[in-house]
């Protein structure tokens, strides 16, 4: 099974090619300009590869949640790249990505949604998968819970650098902690894989981000019942 | 020689095709006045949200509607600013990346080089040299335009563009968003000459605009007492006449000034009827002649991103296959470069 990934989710973007067993990854690290590198990467992982796009089973990204912008560059590319080769996309939720990257069986991921927020999402990983315990969610770092059922926990993600406290309240029910751990791609191409095999691969079209926090305007009704101005 | 045009700069998802031996082959835009609506003016994040659901979809609309394979498309142009950030990168990274799947170059354009363009679209298009006026929600400017890439701005607006005076003035009346082509519809109900507006820079000298103290002329009316609703219309047609008399007056004065004969109008504002009126009166009577982007050409489009990309190519610039999603959200139209 031969695989692109891409994820652009937070500052640390990667793009990865998965071809059977072998997972390759390139990472661009940096300030911003991720988008000015992305399609470079893709084409030099391809060359390295000795792959065509054509010659792929699907396309897949980190659909998040995290950094609007950032989704929205790996959905672009990757419907860009879906059409022109004509291979169906794989959206796969970052907070898996990034959860499939701890060991045992029991894992959240946490990541740093910014405006005092965090995005969570829970997970139990069986024999031959992840498996969703609790839906990717946004909330105030005091709101976080970890699941009643199941444990102990390893959490990974950017929120618990934003917010140590989450560990301190997390202590009694967990297995270990990585606040340095981000998405990356080679977990994406990995999850993508039961999307192919099951079939389930989108037409570009229909290929879009997870944002989760969905509320980014006030209307002028809202303004207006707030006490502000049309 | 096929190119496929893809726009989303601001409020408008568009897609194209042109061919270089057959002109435009396809042709879609989704608005998204009604999406915006609700807020009263455009939400940035909500506009990249909504292109991104679309984009493709349009892609394979255009595609059928030429009767076209992706495989048969030569090159991939793309807006690349001005606009939105993240709208034009939604854009930028779809075009990019399908350029890269089909193995053609790709070509960023500017938005208003696609507009000041979109004329020779036309069944009846000017040759260069021409003067343009540019006229949106977004930009009023005008340009010595003597070849594909050769833009010499003569002046533009140093506030608000014509566009944002129609849409600010129009919330002021409380017609509904977008209130431009609102308020130009109530100024065809009243008539002009009740109320005394000011023609802002009518006689500065330059060409330059400014639009926003017209605004100020319009709310100082309206909430002086005795004012009537009953008295909107009277007072739209007397906002429109001043920014139309404003726009004409600056339009023949480049015309004057460049020794130039053929007036190109395109953007939006370039679709108001009393200014189409007005234009070709003052024009005629000098024997100099306005030309028009199609109807359906005066908003954004991709038809004339397309088009710029096919112009760009055939004479000489090879687009790139680099693959860098780079977009330039502000964009001085006098840095682009000749192709």
């Amino acid at each position: 099974m031969k695989i692109l990934a891409i994820e652009t989710s937070c500052e640390h973007a990667s793009v990865a090619l998965l071809a059977d067993e072998c997972v390759r990854q390139r990472t661009l690290e940096g300030q911003g300009a991720h988008s000015e590198r992305l399609l470079g990467e893709i084409r030099a992982l391809l060359a390295e590869g000795g792959m065509k796009l054509r010659g792929l089973d699907a396309i897949a990204f980190g659909s998040g949640p995290g950094a609007f912008t950032g989704l929205r560059l790996a959905c672009a590319v990757a419907q860009g790249l879906a059409l022109g080769s004509g291979l169906g996309v794989a959206p796969v939720c970052s907070l898996a990505a990034l959860a499939e990257q701890g060991e045992g069986e029991w894992l959240l991921a946490a990541t740093d949604a910014r405006m005092g927020e965090v995005y969570g999402a829970a997970y139990r990983r069986t024999e031959n998968a992840l498996v969703e315990v609790a839906a990717p969610h946004c909330v105030p770092p005091e709101a976080l819970e970890l699941p009643v059922a199941g444990g102990p926990w390893r959490v990974l993600g950017s929120a618990l650098r934003a917010y140590p406290a989450l560990i301190e309240r997390f202590a009694p029910k967990l297995a270990g902690w990585d606040a340095d751990a981000v998405p990356r791609a080679a977990q994406v191409a990995l999850l993508a894989r039961h999307q192919v095999r099951a079939g389930r691969l989108l037409p570009a079209e229909l290929a879009a981000p997870l944002y989760v926090r969905d509320k980014v305007a006030l209307t002028t009704a809202e303004r207006l019942a707030r006490g502000g101005r049309a | 020689m096929k190119v496929l045009g893809i726009e989303s700069s601001c409020d408008e998802t568009g897609v194209a095709l042109y061919d270089s031996a057959r002109g435009l082959l396809g042709h879609r835009v989704h608005s998204q006045i009604d999406l915006h609506a609700a807020y009263g003016g455009v939400v940035p994040e909500l506009a990249s949200r909504d292109h991104i659901r679309r984009l493709p979809l349009l892609v394979r609309e255009t595609l059928a509607e030429a009767g076209c394979a992706l495989s048969e498309i030569d090159a991939l142009a793309y807006t690349a600013g001005p606009g939105l950030a993240g709208a034009l990168l939604v854009g930028a990274g779809a075009a990019e990346a399908l350029a890269l799947a089909l193995d053609v170059p790709a070509l960023p354009i500017h938005h208003l080089e696609g507009h000041l363009l979109s004329p020779l679209l036309a069944a009846d298009a000017p040759d260069f040299p021409f003067v343009a006026l540019l006229v949106s929600g977004g930009h009023t400017q005008l340009m010595r335009v003597t070849g594909v890439g050769e833009y010499e701005l003569l002046g533009e607006s140093l506030d608000d563009a014509a566009g944002e005076a129609f849409d600010k003035t129009a919330k002021l009346l409380g017609l509904g968003y977008p209130g431009g082509p609102q308020l130009a519809a109530l100024a065809a109900t009243g008539s002009a000459g009740r109320f005394r507006l000011p023609r802002p820079m009518l006689n500065s000298g330059d060409l330059d605009f400014s639009f926003s103290g017209l605004k100020t002329a319009v709310l100082n009316v309206v909430s002086a007492p005795g004012w009537q609703a009953a008295d909107a219309a009277d007072l739209a047609a007397d906002f429109q006449q001043a920014v139309v008399e404003v726009l004409v007056r600056k339009a023949l004065a480049a015309l004057r000034s460049t020794g130039l004969q053929r007036l190109v109008v395109a953007g939006g504002v370039g679709a108001n009827r009393e200014l189409r009126a007005q234009l070709d009166r003052a024009a005629a009577r000098r024997g100099w002649r306005v030309y028009y982007p199609e109807a359906e050409l005066c908003t954004d489009n991709g038809a004339m991103i397309a088009f710029a990309g096919a112009l760009r190519l055939a004479a000489g610039a090879g687009g790139s296959r680099e693959g860098r999603i780079a977009i330039r959200p502000r964009w001085p139209l006098a840095e682009l470069m000749r192709p």
